[in-house]
């Protein structure tokens, strides 16, 4: 059966759900083949053999930590090399997008960015985008070499399905760019402890209707009551009540979670760009007339701040 | 000497418009109206900054696209921008990223540049992956996705906030950066701005201008197909109820019908 590459998302040797979601996806055209790169790349294997990895290719090298996205596209490059596989599979993050961009460029493929779904066709996998915000869906494939394809997050249930994860070094030598940009200092995000917005299954969020950092304390509350995450609309942010990080839409981060609630979001087409494609959605605003209505499988007209404290106490109930 | 600084543009069906494919599944460009995408208004701002700040600096902006392009050059001429170059050619009508990133490299080669800014994603194909297949295709360091941006002494330096972490970075020039929406807002035109932009030029340039076979580009050569585009079905009107002291408790009945509770 055809080899599938899979990159690796992990931090430190723990691989996040999208990486497992695509090994779920790869099984359906072929044989998954992840790719791990950089410090606990060895650490995925077991991880990634529970969800079908048969191979897990590891290189670990300080440049991958200290240089932007060319050293892990130098790797992905040997990878391909030495499987020749029938498609790549990369997460559709920021940096996966430009990784992915940059390897087909390299070996002379077509590129296809946030597919929503992947499936075997005749002439190779064929990849479904949501788009102009939702109202178009497309189906698209690769025409010109090895497929490279990014999936976005939450696009299928990860699966158990073991494999062998049969763990093997990858040969990697650095191009003359992969120094080019050096990452001189790195903070990590202070954790909330709730989910990565583009990853979470539930997503809980406040707008303009919020009015005010302060009460965003109702909307965390919210979604701490669901293990959801929490995002905000770009007039939140731009009012400097959440920070951008948090903002949905289409100058912000794209989501598309089983379940989002918009609280006090009017639901401006900018805003439906990032978030149009969730599977329910539900809304809470004040304003009968407000556009996200048009989108909702549930929705109330009344005043969050009596709506959503409501709904909290009540989740709190249910769940005992 | 003087900074030569490229900004990519693009001109971009209004998101606010009712947008949909043409027949070759190619975005329909007729019924709606176009503007010059709003994420590369802020690489407009942040090139006109580094260049107020350099001793001596040249704005450039680019931009691959039909004949009504042109209204994002002059937006972008009358925001401050130097001068303006127009790639046009009818063999181009459905090119890829891919593509596109070959007709940028060639022309940005042949403008002649020490930095290339764009804007971190159109708003229309919304990919993302232009400034990084620039860097590739131009063998010069990306330092892209960039919240805060400065430049000095030949070096690039600048912030991009990943979900992880916030990074730092730093290159050599010449470099390809883009910006994000966090960069800094974007300056209106002046009227003075947007009459000076009137007399500044506009080049013109062709495929054979820079030695690209139409072979390389349009639909039919493009690296990618789309097979089917369907217009997602209107969404069933959902329940929607008003809220008489027990909406929180109907919406948690609703979502423990769902299952999510």
């Amino acid at each position: 059966m055809a080899e599938v590459l899979v990159y690796v998302d992990h931090v430190d040797g723990a691989v996040r759900k999208p990486t497992l979601e695509l090994l779920t996806l790869a099984r359906r055209i072929g044989e998954p083949v992840a790719v791990a790169l950089g410090a606990g790349a060895a650490d995925t294997a077991a991880t990634l053999a529970e969800h079908g990895a048969a191979k897990v290719l590891t290189h670990d090298a300080p440049e991958y930590a200290d240089y932007l996205v060319v050293p892990k596209v130098d790797a992905l490059q040997a990878a391909v090399e030495a499987v020749s596989p029938a498609a790549v599979l990369v997460p559709s993050s920021a940096e996966g997008k430009e990784i992915a961009a940059r390897l087909a460029l390299r070996i002379g493929s077509g590129i296809i960015t946030d597919a929503v779904d992947l499936e075997a066709g005749d002439e190779g996998p064929v990849a479904t985008q949501s788009v102009f915000a939702a109202s178009y869906s497309t189906k698209s494939r690769v025409s010109k070499g090895t497929p490279v394809i990014t999936v976005k997050p939450n696009s299928a249930a990860v699966e158990a399905a073991p494999a062998a994860g049969a763990v093997e070094a990858l040969n990697v030598s650095f191009s003359a760019q992969a120094t080019g940009t050096k990452v001189t200092g790195r903070t990590p995000r202070e954790s909330t402890g709730r989910p990565e917005l583009t990853e979470a299954a539930i997503v809980v969020s406040g707008g303009r209707g919020v009015n005010g950092a302060e009460n965003f304390a109702v909307i965390e509350a919210l979604a701490d009551s669901l293990g959801a995450a929490v995002g905000a609309s770009r007039a939140a942010v731009d009012a400097g009540w959440y920070p951008h990080t948090s903002q949905v839409g289409q100058t912000g981060k794209s989501v598309s979670p089983q379940l989002y609630i918009a609280n006090g979001i009017s639901g401006a087409i900018q805003h439906r760009a990032g978030m149009q494609t969730s599977k329910t959605i539900v809304a809470v605003n004040k304003d009968s007339e407000a556009p996200i209505f048009d989108l909702v499988d549930y929705g109330v007209v009344g005043d969050l701040f009596a709506v959503v404290p409501q709904l909290t106490e009540e989740i709190k109930a249910r769940k005992g | 000497m003087s900074l030569r600084i490229v900004v990519t543009v693009k001109y971009v069906p209004d998101a606010t418009g009712d947008r949909h494919f043409a027949d070759d599944l190619t975005v329909d460009r007729d019924d709606v109206d176009g503007l010059l995408s709003e994420l590369d208004e802020y690489a407009v701002e942040q090139a006109l900054q580094i260049a107020e700040n350099a001793d001596e600096a040249e704005v450039t902006v680019l931009t691959v696209g039909p004949e009504d392009a042109k209204d994002a050059l002059r937006k972008a001429l009358s925001m401050g921008a130097d001068k303006a170059i127009h790639v046009e050619d009818d063999d181009l009508h459905g090119t890829d990223a891919i593509g596109t990133s070959l007709v940028l490299a060639k022309a940005i080669e042949k403008a002649g540049y020490d930095l290339v800014i764009s804007g971190m994603a159109s708003t229309d194909g919304s990919m993302g992956v232009v400034p990084a297949l620039l860097a590739e295709r131009l063998g010069v360091p990306q330092v892209t996705l960039l919240a805060e941006v400065s430049v000095e002494d030949g070096t690039v330096k600048g912030r991009r906030d990943g979900d992880a972490a916030s990074e730092q970075l730093e290159a050599s020039l010449p470099a390809v950066v883009s910006v994000t929406d966090q960069s800094g807002e974007a300056r209106y035109p002046s009227f003075k701005g947007i009459m000076a932009a009137k007399k500044k030029p506009v080049q013109s340039w062709d495929l054979s201008d820079l030695d690209i076979d139409e072979d390389e580009v349009g639909l039919e050569n493009a690296w990618t197909a789309v097979d089917s585009a369907t217009e997602r079905p209107a969404r069933t009107a959902g329940t929607i109820v008003k809220d008489e002291g027990e909406g929180g408790k109907q919406l948690a009945e609703f979502l423990a019908s769902q299952k999510f509770i």
